[in-house]
């Protein structure tokens, strides 16, 4: 098997400064420009699949090798949920070719995604000749009107010189504010037109469009006085930490007030899991101490989160006892699902500092204890007999606990959607920021495979492990391919029940055990991956677990591991739909 | 309580904006009443009057969510008690009609109506104000053959405010707009070649 190591981003960063030879006033083509805009943002890879409609920009991107890094997804939705992975490890914009038609609506679920995850990506669409738009010339789609839903931003290009001030446009506004996908379609003549360069420059302002609210004192001042005089207060943090970069600022936070902190899915690895103040997650499938005590807490401090009704439960039941303060950098979040006592609007970056500086240090250890109290019987009533089953047959939840005691907790960790992605949030130890990529608000099965591959470009030095059903895994399996073409080393981990889990539980809780189309059958994925060129194997007795994991780990290179494990087993505890998180059960 | 509330947005003009405001209704099934939008008096800037029939939660969620998109500068949303507004209706009817059965001085006057245009077929009359007042001259026409009658949307200002006209104003000087690039291409589909 051939494979193309990954690059280092900061060596290729000097490497293209040094030999990049267009000037302005040199006459190129929109297609050319779309690549000097792409470097001139620093961006390193692209994932995408070409077509009729961006061939101009791929015959560019030829000339181009020693600078831009191409990958050669096998689907457009791979592509997108590869840029997805990118930018969440990394931290950086995720960039996606894709043509025109069939190549652009292949998109639309990684967009979907992206905008409800606040994931930062830039779309370049090829499109038909602009004299063709709207005659339903071949391989057109409306791809403006169809994804203006699932993007923060999208724009139609059909003159070279609207090229660079418009990508300059599309990164700030991806990256700005509360983060989100942006789609730049280009018609066919553009790219090849050829035009004066007028040169590149960023775009720090877009007129109209205000993505930082201003900070108001007097708020963080009111906030600071409920916490300070809070006998109950209960922090829940979101992705807005991470993507503030705010995780130190949130750490001096809850630590000088000794303030018990919650996670939602998005939010988890922003606070190391072993943190004395960090009680675990929130949800449906959260743990059993924050989903109860929300509604015992006398003021509620939500951190860059948007109250998601996977987490809230029954709104109309959730902390109606407590005074509630809410950070968002969006405006439009504030009073969108839960009443607000104290809005704090603004960057959590900026916010936390101002509000760490106004409140008490406090010992609130009897309240602390509550957790504590809440995390033992969960420990005893439900993460005991999980990770210790009787009988031969493995769970999830053992399959994790091995795999934290080889990674430490040190590893990025993808999932797919469904039973073993909430075993994995649940379970899985992290020690550092931007290691948890899993798809929170669109809940998209076939996320996981794709987005691993885009993680490991984002964080090629650690190790990143795909934990994904038989389900979902068959949904994208096909990026196999793009792993064994360009060698991502994903460390692919299938937790096989050989269900669809999470649908087949809850038709046994809430459907009388209807077992509606749940079986799900599978190739042999071992056989699958050796086909690809990627080692593998499949085990189903515990005593192997141990070093199968540490092979899959040690492995140079992709591996895939099955682990059969228990077909009907369920993920406790949970809240019921339709329930308040007060009425979480264990079992 | 649901009441008839008039949103007011002020947008930059950019192509397919109007669908962007627009889905953020429709997404939550909220049927717009009435919508207009004009050039307002700033170059490159819209104004948009929304009319829909809601709870003030849902308006003004929705008009977080309108303020959210990229190219929008402020929405506001008022209650018909806080906004002067007015409809204008044109109304054409037989001429004949008119001249032998219709006594026109009275229906001018009492309805604050104005003739149009005389044809040697029909009269086109036209009525501004309120939804009741342009409706009895619907039912009045009816009377005399009305041929064919049209609405515009409501167009309002707002009572209280200080006006968004300096604000924006200030605003436009500092950060001037910039052109509207539209398909220049689409007539010249012979000239260009394609794959």
């Amino acid at each position: 098997m051939e494979t193309t190591q990954i690059k280092d981003t900061e060596q290729k960063n000097t490497a293209m400064e040094a030999n990049t030879t267009i000037q302005p006033g040199d006459t190129i083509s929109g297609s050319q420009a779309v690549l000097e805009a792409l470097i001139a943002e620093g961006v390193v890879t692209i994932f995408g699949y070409p077509g009729g409609a961006i061939m101009p920009i791929y015959d560019a991107l030829y000339d181009y090798n020693d600078k831009l890094e191409h990958v050669l997804v096998r689907h457009e939705q791979g592509g997108i949920h590869a840029a997805q992975g990118f930018a969440r490890t990394s931290g950086k914009t995720g960039v996606v070719f894709a043509t025109s038609g069939p190549g652009a609506t292949n998109l639309v679920t990684g967009l979907a995604d992206a905008q409800i995850d606040s994931t930062p990506l830039v779309c370049i669409t090829g499109q038909v000749f602009a004299h063709l738009l709207g005659t339903d010339a071949f391989q057109e789609t409306d791809v403006i009107n169809v994804t203006m839903p699932v993007t923060k931003w999208n724009y139609q290009v059909t003159d070279a010189h609207e090229i660079p001030n418009v990508l300059a446009k599309a990164f700030h506004i991806a990256r700005s504010g509360r983060p989100g996908p942006v789609l730049v379609d280009i018609t066919k003549n553009a790219q090849l037109q050829q035009f004066e360069y007028p040169g590149y420059q960023k775009c720090n302002h877009v007129r109209s469009y205000r993505p930082k609210p201003i900070v108001r004192k007097e708020y963080i001042a009111e906030a600071a006085k409920l916490i300070n005089s809070a006998q109950k207060p209960f922090v829940i943090f979101g992705q807005g930490v991470i993507l503030g970069g705010a995780e130190n600022e949130f750490k001096a936070f809850i630590e000088k007030g000794n303030l018990p902190a919650a996670w939602t899915i998005m939010g988890e690895s922003a606070l190391p899991t072993d943190h004395p103040l960090g009680v675990g997650m929130l949800g449906m499938h959260g743990n059993y101490g924050p989903n109860v005590l929300t509604n015992e807490c006398d003021v509620l401090i939500a951190i860059g989160m948007r109250f998601d009704d996977r987490v809230t439960g029954r709104l109309d039941k959730y902390a109606k006892q407590a005074k509630v303060i809410h950070l968002d950098i969006d405006p439009a979040e504030v009073d969108k699902n839960v009443k607000t006592t104290v809005p704090v609007w603004g960057d959590c970056k900026e916010t936390l500092p101002l509000l760490t500086a106004l409140i008490e240090q406090k010992d609130h250890s009897n309240w602390l204890s509550e957790f504590a109290k809440y995390a033992a019987e969960e420990d005893k009533e439900c993460i005991q007999p999980e990770m210790h089953p009787e009988g031969d047959v493995m769970s999830m939840a053992e399959v994790m606990q091995a795999l934290n005691e080889l990674t430490k907790g040190d590893a990025v960790i993808v999932t797919d959607v469904g039973q073993h992605q909430m075993v994995a949030c649940r379970y899985a130890k992290f020690t550092q920021t931007r290691s948890n990529v899993t798809s929170g608000g669109l809940g998209t099965m076939g996320f996981g495979l794709p987005a691993a591959i885009g993680a490991k470009y984002g964080a090629p030095d650690r190790t990143v492990v795909a934990i994904i059903g038989d389900g979902g895994f068959q949904m994208t399996l096909q990026e196999l391919g793009t792993i064994m073409q360009f060698g991502a080393a994903v460390k692919i981990l299938i937790l096989n029940n050989e269900f669809l889990g999470m649908v087949r539980q809850w038709q046994q809780l809430f459907h009388d055990r209807r077992y509606s189309f749940v079986n799900i059958t599978s190739p042999d994925f071992v056989m699958l991956a050796k086909s690809y060129g990627i080692e593998g194997q499949t085990i189903d007795q515990r005593a192997a677990l141990k070093t199968a994991l540490k092979t899959m780990l040690d492995h140079d290179g992709a591996y895939l591991l099955e682990v059969k494990v228990g077909k009907e087993n369920n993920v406790f505890p949970m809240v019921p739909q339709g329930s308040s998180v007060a009425e979480i059960r264990l079992k | 309580m649901k009441q008839q509330y008039t949103i007011t947005v002020y947008a930059e003009d950019q192509i397919g904006l109007l669908a962007r405001i627009t889905i953020i209704f429709s997404r939550r099934k909220i049927n717009i009443d009435s919508l207009n939008t004009s050039s307002s008096e700033i170059p490159g800037i819209h104004r948009f009057n929304i009319v829909i029939d809601e709870t003030e939660e849902v308006v003004k969620k929705l008009c977080k969510q309108i303020e959210k998109q990229v190219e929008v500068l402020k929405a506001y949303y008022n209650l018909n008690s806080e906004i002067i507004w007015q409809e204008l209706a044109l109304y054409k009817v037989p001429t004949s009609q008119v001249t032998d059965k219709m006594i026109v001085e009275r229906v001018l006057r009492e309805h604050g109506a104005r003739v149009v245009s005389i044809n040697n077929d029909y009269t086109v009359f036209e009525c501004t104000g309120h939804r009741e007042e342009t409706d009895k001259l619907v039912k009045l026409f009816e009377e005399y053959g009305l041929i064919e009658f049209v609405r515009g949307a409501r167009v309002a200002i707002i009572k209280s405010s200080e006006g968004f006209h300096k604000k924006i104003k200030e605003f436009e000087a500092r950060e001037p707009g910039e052109e509207v690039i539209e398909n220049e291409f689409l007539n010249e589909q012979d000239s260009v070649f394609s794959m």
